[in-house]
């Protein structure tokens, strides 16, 4: 479904990214990991159009993505998520969710002016499907509560369900746990579990490692801005250069 | 009804002008709930005042093709400007759209032959009738009112609050921007059009960096929440210099010092949706 080849990204003198290819098929969970610093957020913003790539190809479904605008990648399928959350946070659950909508609502300019059966309809079904994802991800009792006052962990499950109203085929899930306790984790997990289980391609970057391999069928590795490894879980776990990135040479390793 | 019209003669002058500087006030709201700190609604509103003045004037045209033209005028120029300005984000797009303020009053100024230069437009014949006025707060409200509860609206409000984010909620950022900008611009230059045939005479200094500074001052004195606050923060600038009468030489220095008090302990304006709702319902949030 997503495709990178050999993709490099650098600012000015200073090489973020050399030589990312990789690829997730359609329908799975895929894990990107790596030590902080690897370049993994540039690798989505590559992805999503933030940036532009200084070299190589990403390609959606086929479709190149090069030179597209964000607003227009996540019309073709790309949901994503913020490490530093960015929610609307002078809006309730349910606005930050509708807003995701944006694309899909198609009513006409004397639609939304005069209030026409056409517009309240949309808006209705907007507002339901709004409630429907909050339940997803167990936010739907506090669907009226400004985003503002949520816990932090609340308010990356908010960024997932607002992600899935721009209707994705693909997830783009950056450290979805972070600052989450234990509870949050498993609870979480298993959310998206179910979230991957209805179809959705899901791609994400993850530190906790007991969550990615958990969740993840394949994982790719980065580290300096190249991808040193990928494969299966039980693969990664065994890759000495993979155990090298992240704990050190020879004997130190003994430590993990 | 005879106190009415005694009344009215003296002050229907500036009862319709409470109504022009709503207009303009909601002009600047409109970009303001944009994220945009856009400063060009004054140049907007002398553009419209002197495309409609002129239309009127040297072409004979009728009020409705001048007001018309005074709408169509400032919002194509906005459209031009917007594509480089609107780049720009914060001081930088409020300094931009001050300058292009600043030239169009040097035009206005240097255009002579067809605005007069610094002796400006006289004799601008009154046609702007009370319901003018009127109609056209009534239809500027209603149309921005059902705009906020539209998808246009949550846009506007997601793109203030986080445009990168907005962006990849599928929102076209950019045309989003010039939307608010233009339509800004649109009702900006109808404020100018009805003031033009309202009093009688237009001259360039009247739409320079001061008028730019009172009609944000209405708008933030207002409050930006919602649209009571634009119109509450034009009534209350209009009229508070006329309140103020019986202060005599001390009259603006008393303006001013109500402003800077109201601005201290309501820093969020004067009509906050969130406080408004706590006083009016107790035991709700």
């Amino acid at each position: 479904m997503l495709k990178l080849t050999t993709v490099s990204k650098h600012f000015g003198g200073l090489s973020v990214l050399q030589d990312v290819s990789f690829e997730v098929p359609s329908g799975a969970v895929f894990g990107l990991i790596g030590p902080n610093g690897a370049g993994k957020t540039t690798v989505f913003n590559l992805i999503t159009g933030l940036l532009a790539p200084s070299g190589g190809a990403i390609e959606l479904g086929g479709r190149s993505l090069l030179g597209v605008k964000p607003h227009e990648i996540t019309r073709l399928g790309l949901g994503r998520t913020f490490q530093d959350i960015r929610i609307f946070k002078e809006m309730t659950l349910l606005e930050n969710v509708v807003v995701g909508m944006h694309a899909h609502l198609s009513y006409s300019v004397p639609g939304w002016l005069f209030s026409l059966p056409g517009f309240r309809s949309d808006e209705r079904r907007a507002r339901d499907r709004a409630h429907e994802l909050l339940g997803w991800v167990g936010l739907a009792a506090k669907a009226l509560a400004l985003a503002d006052n949520l816990s932090y962990g609340d308010q990356r499950k908010l960024e997932l369900a607002r992600a899935l109203a721009t209707q994705p085929k693909m997830l783009l899930l950056d450290e979805p746990v972070a600052g989450m306790n234990t509870g949050e984790k498993v609870e979480l997990m298993s959310q998206i579990g179910g979230i991957a289980k209805r179809g959705f391609t899901i791609l994400m970057i993850e530190h906790d490692m007991r969550f990615v391999m958990g969740l993840c069928e394949r994982i790719a590795v980065l580290n300096f801005g190249r991808i040193i490894a990928e494969g299966t879980p039980e693969q990664i776990k065994k890759n000495p250069d993979v155990i090298e990135a992240y704990l050190g040479r020879d004997d130190d390793s003994a430590a993990a | 009804m005879e106190w009415f019209d005694s009344f009215w003669q003296v002050y229907s002058n500036l009862v319709l002008t409470v109504g022009i500087n709503a207009l303009l006030a909601l002009s600047i709201w409109l970009t303001l709930s944009c994220g945009l700190l856009a400063m060009a609604n004054a140049a907007f509103m002398g553009i419209g005042a002197y495309t409609a003045a002129l239309l009127t004037m040297s072409l004979g045209a009728p009020f409705a093709v001048a007001l018309a033209g005074g709408i169509a005028a400032p919002t194509v120029v906005a459209l031009v400007i917007g594509g480089p300005t609107l780049r720009l984000s914060g001081v930088y797009l409020a300094m931009a759209t001050l300058g292009f303020g600043e030239v169009v009053r040097v035009l206005i100024l240097n255009a002579e032959s067809l605005t007069g230069g610094a002796l400006g437009l006289n004799g601008i014949p009154q046609l702007t009738q009370w319901w003018h006025v009127l109609l056209a707060l009534v239809g500027t409200l209603l149309i921005l009112w059902r705009m906020r509860r539209s998808r246009i609206g949550r846009a506007f409000e997601a793109i203030k609050e986080d445009a990168v984010a907005a962006s990849l909620m599928g929102i076209g950022v950019m045309a989003h921007k010039m939307l608010a900008f233009a339509l800004g611009a649109a009702i900006a230059g109808l404020a100018g059009a009805l003031n033009a045939h309202l009093t009688f005479f237009i001259g360039p200094s009247e739409f320079g960096f001061d008028r730019g500074v009172d009609i944000l001052t209405m708008a933030i004195l207002g409050g930006t929440g919602g649209l009571t606050g634009p119109v509450l923060g034009a009534l209350i600038i209009t009229l508070l210099p006329e309140l103020l009468r019986g202060f005599r030489d001390f009259r603006t220095m008393m303006n001013g010092a109500i402003l800077v008090l109201i601005v201290l302990f309501l820093p969020k304006g004067l009509w906050d949706p969130q406080r408004v709702r706590q006083w009016l319902g107790p035991g709700r949030r």
